[in-house]
């Protein structure tokens, strides 16, 4: 292997804005997914049918089909309608819009975990049904998802590189800006593979030491 | 602007049969990783249980597009020989899946009662025996369907190739675009393709389900169509979420 | 060998080396421990061939684990075991494999295999442990599940049978292979009253027509008199009396085992 330390202290400055890059889409993307996927769930619950019945096609539709090309739908066929968006904005929309038919799951385990003891114990106490949601249902359910979203935060970020594909310059999109311009490739590459084990693996260590707490 | 000839719907057509192959080699690949790294993980040297966790937590922590582009560009480069950019990409959607799976596959021969291995032991059967005999058969049906979650996540996966020129879909799907000069009528006709892959995928896993708790002498949950297997909480990052989409099901 | 005639009698004492009555287990200050409790205490054993050996006592005693050691589902912390003249610990992998081949077990739960049919059940460790042919191999399944009166449920799964039946292809399943020796234990504890009785008259019937080396770890006193030779008493890890049921049973000598007895019986 050659390997060159020098190359690795020139790739160093825009290593570093293509990690404020890929942390910026993320805690955006995982925002929107935590946000939307709730309305999923909620929209899923609805008594009409008219409601839940697209709501599920469409999530199982965006479940069942490539992030990849989702964004690419976003970012050559949003245009072609006349609305133009930045390409960190489109991959922010996509990587939330995705992961949120995940979390959307996630939420509706966490709720159907809530024992119906606890529904009922709130009818019996007369309190109003948005009161029973917000203040009985809902904490209950996202304290016990918490390790499961954790985690689908850490699987948004493996898949944070796909942006690079609509010329986001997160840390892949540096790495490959840097390559081709320095015929480098190794050391950047490796650096931002690396760097993706460093933020993921202390991350699911601490998911896995919460949820044992949570268990306990 | 123009309409999608049927020369581009060959071209898309071909694009479908190798995203197919790109599944099928790289499930093929998964599986062997799952079951040889999951099974090392269960044992009983301490050395082996490193060594195979070691290899399930660096690939849980790697972006595979990361190290599908190192593998295709770097690789060659360094060690002199040239990998097919099909191989390329089969080896690293194989060894990334297949860790997840090794998951799946610890979970679930550890989850067979030890019961049934004493049974094993009272009756002579050697470690080996046991294992093919009483153990795999018994964990098999518990792996089916998070396999099947897998599987969807390799097809889906699987659209990273056409950033290494392979012509699958996804790349097909952007040859399309550049000689129409439309996006939106071709990237709605591949997602629905990717959907229909999906759902034959599920719909095959099914069938397979059935068949293996029924071989435990189990009766496989009756439920309609896609709905109730997708529902579930995929196991993406499997350590971890047990608990939680424990709820689900 | 004329053996095949009838598959449940092993007839290893008379066939083998005409010795019934040869010391057959042997356990020499065995002490077994799980964290801080000591399950046995320097346990010294002896079972002669064709005796059949009831193991009572308060649970917790180390009954259970007497027999799981014999069949090196555990294994002792001191002391050594002997079976048939070959060591079973401390003793590489292989020996215990072949002193496995001459002890069966019955366990509490039945533990059958859901993947296989009852037959396969009974057929698969006498075809790869003992190296029988299918035919062989069926052919002495069917006899032991018509004995146990199961014949008609060759083909069903496991799951599907209630639990006296299932402990009956267990013990089918446990004959199968041919034991020298038969660990029982407490073979009826997991069953609804009304089908204990079935499973108790089978081994009686086994006990009183197979010289097999019975021992037998079981909560059902009035089983233990019609069976046994011989009857241990256990506490605390140790056999703190033992004789035959007459004497065990009519006038013990131990505080404890009266104790023990007024609170079972």
């Amino acid at each position: 292997m050659n390997w060159d330390w020098s190359t690795l202290g020139d790739f160093l400055p825009a290593f570093r804005s293509g990690v404020l890059v890929t942390l910026q889409a993320l805690v955006l993307g995982a925002l929107i997914a935590f946000a939307l996927g709730l309305v999923w769930t909620l929209a899923q619950r609805s008594p009409l049918r008219v409601v839940r019945w697209p709501v599920t096609a469409v999530t199982e539709f965006i479940r069942n089909t490539p992030l990849l090309v989702q964004l690419f739908f976003i970012f050559y066929v949003l245009p072609e309608w006349g609305l133009t968006l930045s390409a960190l904005a489109t991959g922010v929309i996509g990587l939330g819009l995705h992961y949120s038919t995940y979390t959307a799951e996630v939420y509706r385990a966490g709720i159907d975990g809530v024992p119906p003891g606890q529904w009922e114990a709130a009818t019996a106490l007369g309190l109003p049904r948005s009161r029973t949601w917000t203040a009985v249902v809902l904490p209950q359910a996202l304290r016990r998802v918490t390790p499961a979203l954790g985690n689908y935060v850490i699987a948004m970020l493996k898949d944070s590189p796909m942006l690079m594909t609509i010329g986001v310059l997160e840390m892949l999109g540096q790495a490959r800006q840097f390559g081709s311009r320095t015929f480098h490739m190794n050391e950047p590459i490796v650096t931002v593979g690396i760097a993706f084990i460093l933020i993921a693996y202390p991350a699911s260590l601490l998911l896995r030491a919460l949820e044992r707490r949570l268990a306990r | 602007m123009s309409e999608i000839t049927p020369g581009l719907w060959a071209l898309l057509l071909r694009g479908v049969w190798v995203t197919v192959q790109l599944t099928v080699y790289s499930a093929a690949l998964g599986a062997v990783v799952a079951f040889v790294v999951g099974l090392a993980r269960t044992h009983r040297l301490w050395i082996v249980r490193f060594v195979s966790g070691a290899y399930f937590e660096l690939f849980r922590g790697t972006s595979a597009l990361v190290l599908m582009i190192w593998v295709f560009f770097v690789v060659p480069v360094t060690l002199g020989w040239q990998l097919v950019p099909m191989w390329a990409a089969v080896l690293t959607l194989g060894c990334t899946y297949g860790a997840y799976g090794s998951e799946v596959v610890r979970g679930a021969v550890a989850a067979v009662p030890q019961a049934q291995r004493e049974a094993g032991v009272a009756l002579g059967f050697t470690p080996a025996q046991r294992l093919r005999k009483i153990v795999l058969p018994q964990a098999w049906p518990e792996m089916v369907p998070p396999f099947n979650n897998l599987l969807i996540e390799l097809l889906k996966g699987t659209a990273l190739v056409s950033v290494l020129g392979v012509g699958d879909i996804t790349f097909a799907a952007q040859l399309v675009r550049n000689a129409t000069g439309q996006s939106a009528p071709v990237y709605t006709v591949i997602l629905v393709l990717y959907f229909v892959l999906a759902f034959l995928l599920t719909r095959g896993m099914r069938q397979v389900e059935r068949r293996a708790k029924a071989n435990v002498g189990r009766l496989a949950p009756a439920g309609p169509g896609t709905a109730a297997r997708t529902g579930r909480v995929r196991r993406r990052d499997l350590a971890g979420s047990s608990s939680a989409s424990g709820g689900a099901s | 060998m004329p053996a095949d005639t009838d598959p449940l009698i092993p007839k290893p004492a008379t066939a083998a080396n005409g010795s019934a009555g040869r010391e057959l287990i042997r356990l020499e200050q065995v002490t077994k421990r799980f964290g801080d409790t000591t399950v046995l205490d320097r346990l010294d054993l002896s079972v002669d061939a064709g005796r059949h050996v009831t193991l009572i006592g308060p649970s917790g005693s180390g009954k259970t684990t007497i027999l799981r050691l014999l069949m090196t589902l555990t294994k002792p912390d001191e002391g050594t075991i002997t079976v048939d003249g070959r060591r079973l610990f401390p003793a590489p992998e292989k020996q215990c494999r072949e002193v496995r081949k001459k002890i069966g077990m019955v366990f509490q739960q039945f533990n059958l295999f859901p993947n296989m049919t009852v037959l396969r059940n009974v057929t698969e460790a006498p075809r790869t442990v003992l190296g029988l042919s299918r035919d062989e191999a069926e052919a002495r399944a069917r006899e032991l599940l018509d004995l146990v009166g199961l014949a008609d449920k060759c083909d069903m799964r496991p799951t599907r049978l209630s639990g006296g039946q299932q402990q009956r292809v267990a013990i089918a399943r446990a004959l199968a292979m041919r034991p020298r020796v038969l660990l029982l234990d407490e073979v009826t504890s997991a069953l609804d009253p009304e089908l204990v009785a079935g499973v108790l008259d089978l081994l009686r019937d086994i006990a009183r027509s197979t010289d097999i080396t019975l021992l037998c770890v079981t909560h059902e006193m009035g089983f233990a008199r019609d069976i046994s030779d011989q009857v241990l008493m256990f506490d605390a890890g140790r056999i703190i009396e033992s004789g035959p049921p007459e004497k065990l049973f009519g006038d013990p000598d131990h505080e404890r085992t009266r104790e023990f007895l007024s609170s079972v019986l």
